[in-house]
């Protein structure tokens, strides 16, 4: 045990199988990502930008419940809602904060309508802090853009809500 | 006027030297960057220039730019001395370097000796750096560093002291005329191995950065330096680093020796070789660096003085009673 060891030690046998292993390692496929021209895969659940459905007629989802706006742990939603002429409840004023949110997903967990749901679009900086104060235009021009994606998420989810 | 032609024709001979040098140098950071990525599987510098080759090029317009700061309590004069000095002594060491048999700026008969005094004094700019900064972790760094320095060129003097027993001459360019049989890596190859290493702790490379460990001091002797000052302790470090792969290859690799002496391998200048044995052995070393932790201090001092001294002074005397008792021994 010693001896072999002590052998080892003089021929740096561990030192020589380290570099043979470096080696190998050199030339196998590489993990990086180059990432503005390639990205990783994301989960349906993933919590990025948000956005505001409508349905497929173009009536907006929301109900004006008010759901998210009570449950959201940082208080990034503010809602007002009105009476509109045909009956329905729907909202004047839908804002978020993007700043305050913290990406916690429970907005769209609370919504009985899948309205406000969170997309996989993670790339929104901007370059002032007023941008980032989102209003209900901004949200369902959103919802518009990323509509195919969104409802293909909620369809992967479905059968675990 | 004769006196001003001999004096422009040196100076363009130093600067046909010095600027494939420094340009080697950055290209060589960016070969480090690139291997140590390889190992762990990621990409490294890839995005300045094709394959990332300009990288470190964009470095250094980046520390031109950059303010330098002097810290208050810093001695000015010393502070902005260390760099300097560190990056001039690993650049005047090249003078001696024989790229080819006539390609050598100063072919001087103690070649060899002259380049273990540059890498003794190279401590120099380390210490001043350190205590000029008036700051604990530079101070610290500069202390191991001295420490480390100094030990293990105890092993380098002893081991050139080996190859200068089959020679019998302190030009570099006798040593490599003197391996056209076979190269010394091969009857002197446990002290190829302790060069090797002793190396890699005289340029303060993994596993022995030990005076730049960055867990433990920040970055050692670094710390207080910023800008072009720290980028030219950088410049001379890696320097340092490439004189050690070409010392190595002279001594024990052939210089610029081709492998084989038969047609294909003859065609090609002694340049190519020489260059070929410094990349190679530059490679090594960056391997090491992706594969092994760093020393603890009394280990790195264990290993310098109770191993490899013991071991290059016995293989001295093993090597003067083989070469005397057959006879062998230069003229």
């Amino acid at each position: 045990m010693r001896i072999s060891r002590i052998i080892k030690t003089i021929f740096m046998a561990d030192f020589v199988s380290a570099l043979l292993l470096a080696i190998k390692k050199m030339f196998q496929s590489k993990k990086t990502i180059n990432y503005p021209f390639e990205k990783g895969k994301i989960s349906p659940r993933f919590r990025g930008e948000h956005a505001l459905r409508r349905y497929p007629n173009g009536e907006e989802r929301c109900i004006a419940c008010k759901l998210c706006e009570a449950v959201c742990p940082a208080q990034a939603i503010t809602i007002e809602s009105e009476i509109r002429n045909d009956g329905s409840r729907k909202t004047k004023r839908y804002d978020i904060d993007m700043l305050k949110c913290i990406y916690c997903g429970l907005c769209e967990e609370s919504c009985p309508v899948d309205a406000i749901v969170q997309g996989p679009n993670f790339e929104f900086s901007t370059e002032t802090r007023e941008e980032l104060y989102y209003d209900k235009e901004k949200l369902l021009n959103n919802g518009d853009r990323w509509e195919t994606v969104l409802a293909e998420n909620i369809k992967a989810d479905s059968s675990f809500r | 006027m004769i006196y001003i032609n001999i004096f422009l024709n040196e100076i363009y001979k130093i600067l046909f030297l010095l600027i494939p040098v420094l340009v080697s140098v950055a290209l060589v950071v960016w070969l480090d960057r690139r291997v140590w990525a390889f190992v762990q599987k990621r990409k490294g510098p890839n995005v300045v220039g094709p394959f990332g080759i300009l990288q470190s090029l964009a470095d250094a317009l980046k520390y031109i730019f950059k303010e330098i700061v002097i810290p208050a309590s810093a001695d000015k004069i010393i502070f902005i001395l260390a760099p300097i000095t560190t990056m001039t002594l690993a650049l005047i060491a090249w003078a001696v370097i024989p790229f080819n048999e006539e390609m050598v700026l100063a072919d001087i008969n103690v070649g060899i000796l002259y380049l273990f005094a540059v890498s003794s004094l190279g401590v120099y700019g380390i210490i001043m750096g350190g205590w000029a900064s008036n700051s604990k972790y530079p101070f610290l760094g500069a202390i191991r560093s001295a420490a480390q320095m100094i030990s293990y060129e105890v092993s380098i003097g002893i081991i050139i002291i080996n190859v200068l027993l089959c020679v019998g001459s302190l030009n570099l360019n006798d040593i490599v005329s003197a391996q056209k049989n076979v190269w010394f890596i091969f009857p002197l190859f446990p002290m190829f191995v302790i060069f090797f290493i002793s190396a890699l702790a005289e340029t303060n490379r993994p596993p022995f950065d030990l005076p730049e460990a960055e867990s433990e001091l920040v970055a050692g002797y670094q710390t207080e330096y910023s800008g072009m000052m720290y980028a030219m302790f950088w410049l001379g470090e890696y320097a340092n680093i490439l004189l050690l792969c070409a010392l190595a290859s002279i001594l024990f690799l052939g210089g610029w020796l081709s492998p084989i002496d038969i047609y294909p391998f003859s065609l090609l200048p002694g340049v190519f070789w020489m260059i070929f044995k410094i990349i190679g052995l530059f490679i090594l070393v960056s391997l090491v660096k992706a594969i092994v932790p760093r020393y603890r201090f009394d280990q790195l001092m264990k290993l310098g003085w109770k191993i490899f001294l013991p071991i290059s002074l016995v293989w001295v005397v093993i090597t003067a009673s083989f070469l005397f008792y057959f006879e062998m021994l230069p003229k």
